[in-house]
């Protein structure tokens, strides 16, 4: 099993993104799982998601406490939580930014600036940059599902080309 | 069709499936997305009901009752505090002999306000005479729902029928769904008691002390009449839909020295806990109740029980736990566990099996 | 009829802060703003009755809360029943402390209509406030009674299609000594309003339209603006009335002379996107219906 766990803000689209990883991963033939963790949020507040990825069926539904991966959609989430908790030693980071943040060193850290891709496809709305399509073509370039499925995946849950532009975008830049 | 989908959105899909005529429902944490959801059906034409957008759950109830009276299949969907504000007419549709279904979201009760799953808020329903069945996972809740119309609406049972799944827990998560089409596996809805102008009779009127308890009797002759239809219903769906269900879900029962017993998504996760228990040679199995009203008989042998409530009746007991003893006479390890979504991990599990003590009542949390 | 534009100056609303800066609202929340002032005007010896809604979660988590006055958190149904009691109470033991129930349009308008509508009648000596966002904020965004005709919500995906209930003239039908509507946007006109009402024994009523930004989509910076903009219109009406007296409020009069165009409102906000022009004229019907009948009463002639 591959247990990944994504940090966001509340309104960045952080449910989604699970529910895309999830989905290119079935679409790659495997199981997964999406948990959103709920606690007393609001837009803007961090949040947690759950996703994990098995060739069996998955029975676990407590949270995800030593990550394969952690994936942090908003690198100000650095300052206020501790995202790497139980990262497993030989685990991976992926965070949007442009280059490898302070508060990241010493850890196993891919990077891709999403919200520069966001802004250059012009994947904005009502002013916010749209991060969780981006981020499933940068993942599958750190090879989690395919990338057919990956693409499967978006153009399932979004009709706006947008999305698949930003996610190949994301794929061919991601560090 | 092969989809991922959340465990609201799956009711929501089997309610589509369904058809009601009438939908009559309140929003609260965490059953929103089933109401949003059939909303969203009825505005894109996928669902021809009449949607009524109640302002409360007394009245989502009432008004299901009203629409079932006429002969018309109804659904609705709620939660704790929903769940509790609605019990009277949740009461009174049982002993309607109506055959809603009705999806509920265990969540914990407040004060403090508390959204996470916990099994108090239908346990609280379970003497009022409906069927209630506990899901553990997406697809689970999908096919239960379906199942839950044919039960209710046989003439063996006219009993309403409740569908529980943990809140959040599976409410929220997304997991892989066969959105089977029903086909003809639920027929059509035939009330023998339904209003009819042309035959007019009095609902619910008064009723003298030389009465009442016949009426009564003939909702518990129909609830122990419904375990042959259960039965019946479930290997139906086996047959048309590939998918097994029964009272309980075993696994790795056959040769265990200790049994798991539990509901919901805590059953489910056991059975991780299990695989973890034999890799170090403890025979241990799980077995997760779904029904509980009615209650199963249940297949115990002469294993050691641990069963975990996510529930309490204070001043008592864990109900699942004390259901069991006063069916079987068989005592057990309870661990009264996952209160207001209080995380328990399938090590959590696997450790209460360990360091069982027959007979005790542990407090997860508290007293260890 | 005494002249009851009485301003308040900033120098003499309470410095003291009942609300820490650390509530979980989102930001350009109205609620929030609206509380900060309503317990300015409230004082120290006040309780607030508070049912499931924002202001549930404003608090925060057990063990701490974000109000330093004593919150009384209760089912969804009961806060004007609650209330009941806890003024009951007071007056048994002699004590004149403020009872508030600060509950949202969900909690007033459906499931709590009962509670208040019995509370009103009994004559309750409380005061009774109703923050309205038009929709079930605390669960996301689902259509309450109070949504205005038009408008998207979560159960209403193609725009609701009825109409939004008259609170006021329910409650006014209970013949009270206070009742007045309110907005955000005119934090010293509601103060006075608060203070008023406080001043007055018996059952008191106030309506505070509140702006929420994720519900109406609109831009958390614009909450001041949409509040604003509702007064101009003339789509949210400002008065008071004490039994059968209505007087309406400054910034409602200047709109019955010279209203801001509807459609500014309207187009700033993501809930009213794609209505037809059907549905804007029977808002824009309503509205003129609502605000003739408001100067009919004022005026004395109805």
């Amino acid at each position: 099993m591959y247990e990944i766990r994504l940090h966001s803000r509340g309104g960045q689209g952080g449910v989604t993104a699970a529910k895309l990883m999830a989905i290119a991963s079935f679409r790659d033939g495997k199981y997964a799982t999406a948990a959103p963790f709920y606690g007393a949020e609001r837009r803007g507040a961090p949040i947690v998601s759950f996703i994990r990825i098995d060739d069996k069926p998955i029975k676990i539904y407590s949270q995800i406490h030593n990550p394969d991966l952690v994936v942090v959609l908003d690198p100000s989430i650095l300052d206020l939580v501790h995202v790497f908790e139980g990262l497993k030693p030989d685990g991976k980071v992926l965070i949007n930014a442009p280059g490898v943040p302070e508060k990241a060193k010493g850890y196993n850290v891919q990077f891709v600036d999403l919200t520069s891709i966001a802004l250059k496809t012009n994947l904005v709305v009502a002013g916010s940059p749209i991060l969780n399509t981006p981020v499933i073509g940068a993942l599958a370039k750190m090879g989690l599902f395919s990338r057919e499925s990956a693409s499967a995946a978006i153009e399932e849950m979004f009709s706006d080309e947008r999305n698949l532009k930003a996610a190949l975008m994301a794929y061919e830049e991601l560090i | 069709m092969l989809t991922l989908s959340t465990g609201n959105n799956a009711v929501a899909a089997a309610v589509r499936q369904a058809d009601p005529a009438v939908v009559a429902a309140y929003p609260i944490t965490p059953q929103t997305e089933i109401v949003e959801q059939i909303a969203n059906y009825v505005t894109n034409g996928s669902l021809k009901s009449k949607y009524i957008p109640v302002e409360s759950e007394h009245s989502a109830m009432a008004a299901c009752i009203g629409a079932s009276i006429t002969g018309v299949r109804t659904f609705t969907a709620t939660s704790s505090h929903g769940l509790l504000y609605m019990q009277e007419m949740v009461n009174w549709a049982a002993g309607a002999r109506l055959p809603i279904v009705m999806a509920n979201v265990n969540r914990a009760l407040g004060p403090g306000w508390n959204v996470w799953a916990e099994h108090s808020d239908a346990l609280q329903a379970r003497d009022t005479g409906w069927l209630q069945v506990y899901v553990a996972t997406v697809q689970e809740a999908y096919d239960a729902t379906l199942m839950a119309f044919r039960i209710a609406e046989d003439r063996r049972v006219y009993l309403p029928v409740m569908v529980n799944l943990d809140g959040f827990a599976l409410s929220h998560i997304s997991q892989q769904l066969e959105e089977s089409p029903v086909g003809d596996f639920i027929p059509p809805l035939v009330l023998d008691h339904a209003i009819d102008t042309q035959a007019p009779a009095g609902y619910g009127c008064m009723t003298s002390s030389s009465d009442y308890f016949r009426i009564r009797y003939d909702i518990e002759r129909s609830m122990r009449d419904s375990v042959q239809v259960i039965r019946e219903t479930e290997e139906a769906f086996a047959k048309t839909f590939g998918r097994e269900y029964s009272w309980c879900e075993e696994y790795r029962c056959e040769d265990a020295e200790v049994l798991i017993l539990a509901m919901g998504t805590l059953g489910k996760e056991s059975e991780v806990a299990v695989d973890i228990l034999r890799d170090e040679g403890v025979k241990a199995g799980s077995m997760r109740v779904r029904w509980i009203r009615p209650f199963p008989e249940l297949d115990l042998k002469d294993r050691e029980l641990v069963v975990i409530d996510r529930n309490y009746s204070f001043g008592f007991g864990g109900i699942l736990a004390s259901s069991i003893r006063a069916k079987t006479g068989r005592e057990c390890f309870n661990v009264i566990a996952g209160l207001g979504g209080q995380e328990v991990t399938y090590h959590d599990i696997a450790g209460f099996v360990k360091n069982r003590r027959i007979g005790e009542e542990m407090w997860f949390g508290v007293d260890a | 009829m005494t002249d009851k534009r009485v301003q308040i100056l900033m120098s003499e609303i309470s410095a003291s802060e009942y609300i820490c800066k650390c509530t979980s609202a989102c930001a350009g929340c109205s609620s929030s703003l609206i509380l900060r002032h309503v317990l300015k005007a409230a004082g120290r010896d006040t309780v607030l009755v508070v049912p499931a809604c924002c202001t549930s979660v404003l608090q925060g988590v057990w063990p701490n809360t974000a109000f330093n006055i004593p919150v009384y958190n209760v089912a969804f149904a009961a806060a004007a029943a609650v209330a009941s009691g806890m003024a009951a109470a007071f007056e048994s033991m002699g004590k004149d402390t403020n009872v508030i129930a600060y509950a949202g349009d969900g909690g007033t308008v459906d499931i709590g209509i009962q509670a208040l509508s019995g509370a009103l009648e009994r004559d309750t000596n409380f005061l009774y406030i109703c923050y309205d966002n038009e929709a079930y904020g605390n669960t996301g965004m689902q259509r309450s009674g109070s949504t205005p005709l038009g408008a998207r919500t979560t159960t209403t995906p193609g725009g609701k299609t009825h109409a939004k209930k008259d609170l006021d003239r329910i409650v006014a039908a209970h013949h009270l000594p206070y009742m007045a509507t309110a907005c955000s946007a005119y934090p010293q006109d509601l103060i006075k309003k608060v203070q008023k009402a406080l001043s007055i024994r018996g059952p008191k009523f106030m309506h505070i339209l509140a702006p929420c930004p994720p519900g109406w989509r609109y831009d958390a910076s614009q909450t001041i603006e949409v509040g604003k903009l509702a007064v101009k219109t003339g789509i949210w009406a400002m008065y008071e009335r004490e039994y059968d007296t209505l007087t309406l409020s400054g910034p409602t009069k200047a709109a019955l002379i010279k209203p801001a165009p509807l459609e500014d409102y309207l187009k700033v906000q993501g809930r009213f996107s794609g209505m037809n022009e059907e549905t804007i004229k029977a808002i824009r019907g309503e509205m003129e219906r609502n605000l003739r009948l408001l100067k009919a009463e004022a005026e004395g002639t109805c």
